[in-house]
């Protein structure tokens, strides 16, 4: 089994019908239930990066390797797969389906991926012990996720992304719409319930002072 | 695809008012296609069965479709009258069970009179072989008795024991009014949403007495017969317009077709009812498609709305599909997600109208059989509306295409994080 979670060589993104390279990343790699700041500045192709690697979009050239596997040369298909069973995403904002209950959004990834749901073993279960470890109110899991505060939508997001304990967690400044008082908690509970899944976490930031939380640092080019 | 379905209707049901006013166009576009289809179907039915339980109509030998026009539907003359003795010679047939004999040609305010036997009001038959019932009165016996029509008695209204007189010919020409011999009613008949309603019965013996002092369409100078002492003359008739045969067994009808048709006396035409009002409906069947087509146009409107309403809701659920997509759902199935609300909207559209039409046939059905003339609307779904039904949903489907592969494209394009 190879140690690396997450391998990335040479990689070239453009889109389609502009010269420019929207990404180029020579090298990036993260071992298992390592997690990893990185820093990029907006317009540095972080976004693309993040599509990259959840497989929605596939690189010119370069390697993308998950968990050993030659994910960027699978088909379509297969990588929407693969990120249903292994990866966790939590976004900026608007993470979650409004319409839903916050116990329905928790519990999506299990509806995709029989993987996820099996390795609960008690989905419904599982959904409330992590979003009390995240610190929200059990009042709230049957209300509409459109009722909710920014930040108690970022938690359910997180109880989302870690439900099912995926190999991988993919953060997208999950805190930038966050008080600064509120930031350094958010991200201290969501290393905290990553590490306790096992979860390899790569987390995407502007904000420096966040780095300190993490494993590892790094700066994406401009 | 469980958990899509499921999601499915919670997004359907958090855009309810947009898709219940889209439902609604459904429904109604559906609706109005079905109840069309039903009625065109009912109004068909009516139709060729302004008649039945009549195995053969016999005229004058011409065109058929003329022949069923004045004897069934009171439209036109007889171009020649048939000798009684031809009637009664046919009528004879061992395979004739009973005859019905017709004259036509005089008229009273606009309305054929029809002179006839008591026989027609034992052995005519209309729609699901419904015989003709009195609401009030009975059939004539005496020289100048009449029985109304339902619609004749309501627009002129008559009621039992009325006197009225008759006019020559079809058109109120003054002057030609048989004046000096009025008719009681005595009978007036229930509606049968058939030419019977618009017409006057009486007995062929009064045809003949009120044309005692007449000769080539007008009155004889100087002769005039008083109502009281015609009966002292012979009021057979010498010739009568027409008469509809019942067989014993329908399978003789085409024998006895042959038969008639070759009649030396003179030259004779018989005509299966059906086959002729089956013809009759081709022409008048234009309407009808019109009607169809212009039903169409209308539901085809009902799927643009829906279309339109899912390429417009496709903005605000650009980050909800991009979050699908996160927890793993494939293009696929954003398209078959978008795909099944489109067809979510037109099967409950679908199963309201069928709900509508036949609630409205429940209630509306006698009614419009009474009025118009159709036989009575079936509550059930016939096979020729299931097609229609798969036509539609076909369409619903072909149509739902259009902004569900936009969701996917879009949803190809944004990725993770649309770009909004």
């Amino acid at each position: 089994m190879s140690t690396q979670a997450l391998l990335v060589r040479n990689l070239e993104f453009r889109w389609p019908g502009d010269d420019s390279f929207a990404l180029r990343l020579p090298e990036l790699a993260v071992n298992r239930k390592n997690s990893l700041f990185l820093h990029g500045p907006s317009g540095c192709g972080k976004s693309t990066l993040l599509n990259l690697i959840g497989g929605v979009l596939a690189p010119q050239a370069g390697h993308i390797e998950l968990l050993g596997q030659p994910f960027s040369e699978l088909s379509a298909g297969r990588r929407d797969a693969f990120r249903a069973d292994h990866l966790g995403f939590i976004f900026q904002q608007f993470n979650l389906i409004p319409y839903l209950s916050v116990l329905d959004n928790v519990l999506l990834p299990c509806r995709f991926s029989a993987r996820r749901a099996s390795r609960v073993g008690e989905p419904q279960a599982e959904a409330r012990r992590l979003l009390g470890a995240l610190d929200l109110d059990p009042a709230l899991l049957s209300r509409p996720a459109a009722e909710l505060s920014v930040g108690q939508q970022q938690r359910v997001a997180a109880a989302r992304a870690l439900i099912g304990q995926p190999e991988i967690l993919i953060a997208d400044e999950p805190t930038s719409a966050l008080d600064a008082e509120r930031q350094a908690a958010f991200v201290e509970l969501l290393l905290s319930e990553a590490r306790r899944a096992g979860s390899t976490v790569v987390f995407v930031s502007h904000d420096l002072r966040l780095a300190t939380h993490f494993d590892h640092s790094l700066a994406l080019a401009a | 695809m469980t958990p899509l379905l499921r999601i499915a209707l919670k997004s359907a049901w958090n855009r309810r008012l947009t898709l219940g006013l889209t439902l609604l166009a459904i429904t109604l576009s559906v609706t109005l296609l079905l109840s069309v289809e039903r009625i065109r179907q009912a109004a068909r039915d009516g139709f060729a069965q302004s008649v039945s339980g009549t195995d053969l109509i016999v005229g004058a030998r011409g065109s058929p479709l003329q022949l069923v026009l004045y004897t069934v539907f009171n439209v036109g003359e007889a171009s020649n009258n048939v000798e009684w003795l031809s009637y009664q010679a046919i009528a004879a047939d061992p395979a004739v069970a009973w005859s019905v004999p017709l004259a036509l040609g005089d008229s009273h305010r606009g309305f054929p009179v029809l002179g006839t036997t008591p026989a027609y009001f034992e052995h005519y038959r209309y729609g699901d072989r419904q015989p003709l019932r009195f609401t009030s009165g009975q059939t004539f016996n005496g020289l100048f008795e009449v029985v109304l029509g339902a619609e004749v008695a309501a627009k002129l209204g008559y009621q039992l024991g009325d006197r009225l007189t008759l006019s020559h010919g079809s058109g109120p020409l003054p002057g030609l009014e048989h004046a000096d011999k009025p008719f009681t009613v005595v009978g007036i008949l229930a509606p049968t949403g058939t030419p019977v309603d618009r017409r006057l019965h009486v007995g062929l013996a009064a045809i003949e007495a009120i044309h005692l002092d007449w000769q080539g369409g007008s009155p004889i100078p100087g002769l005039a017969i008083p109502a009281d002492v015609v009966s002292k003359f012979d009021l057979q008739p010498k010739t009568i317009t027409a008469f509809l045969l019942g067989l014993h067994q329908r399978s003789a009808v085409f024998r006895l077709q042959r038969k008639i048709a070759g009649y030396r006396g003179e030259p004779l035409l018989a005509v299966l009812p059906g086959i002729a009002l089956d013809q009759l409906w081709q022409t008048v069947g234009i309407v009808e498609k019109a009607l169809l087509g212009i039903s169409w146009l209308v539901f085809a409107v009902g799927l643009s709305g829906l279309a339109a309403v899912m390429l417009a809701s496709l903005n605000e659920r650009r980050r909800e599909l991009a979050v699908l997509r996160s927890v793993g759902a494939g293009p696929r199935h954003i398209l078959f997600l978008l795909m099944l609300e489109s067809l979510l909207v037109t099967l409950l559209g679908m199963l309201l109208s069928v709900v509508a039409v036949s609630v409205a046939a429940w209630l509306g059905g006698p009614w419009l059989a009474a009025q118009f003339g159709l036989s009575t609307l079936p509550l059930a779904v016939s096979p020729g509306e299931l097609r229609l039904l798969s036509g539609i949903l076909a369409a619903a489907l072909l149509v739902s295409l259009w902004p569900a592969w936009r969701a996917y494209r879009l949803s190809l394009a944004d990725g993770l994080i649309p770009r909004l």
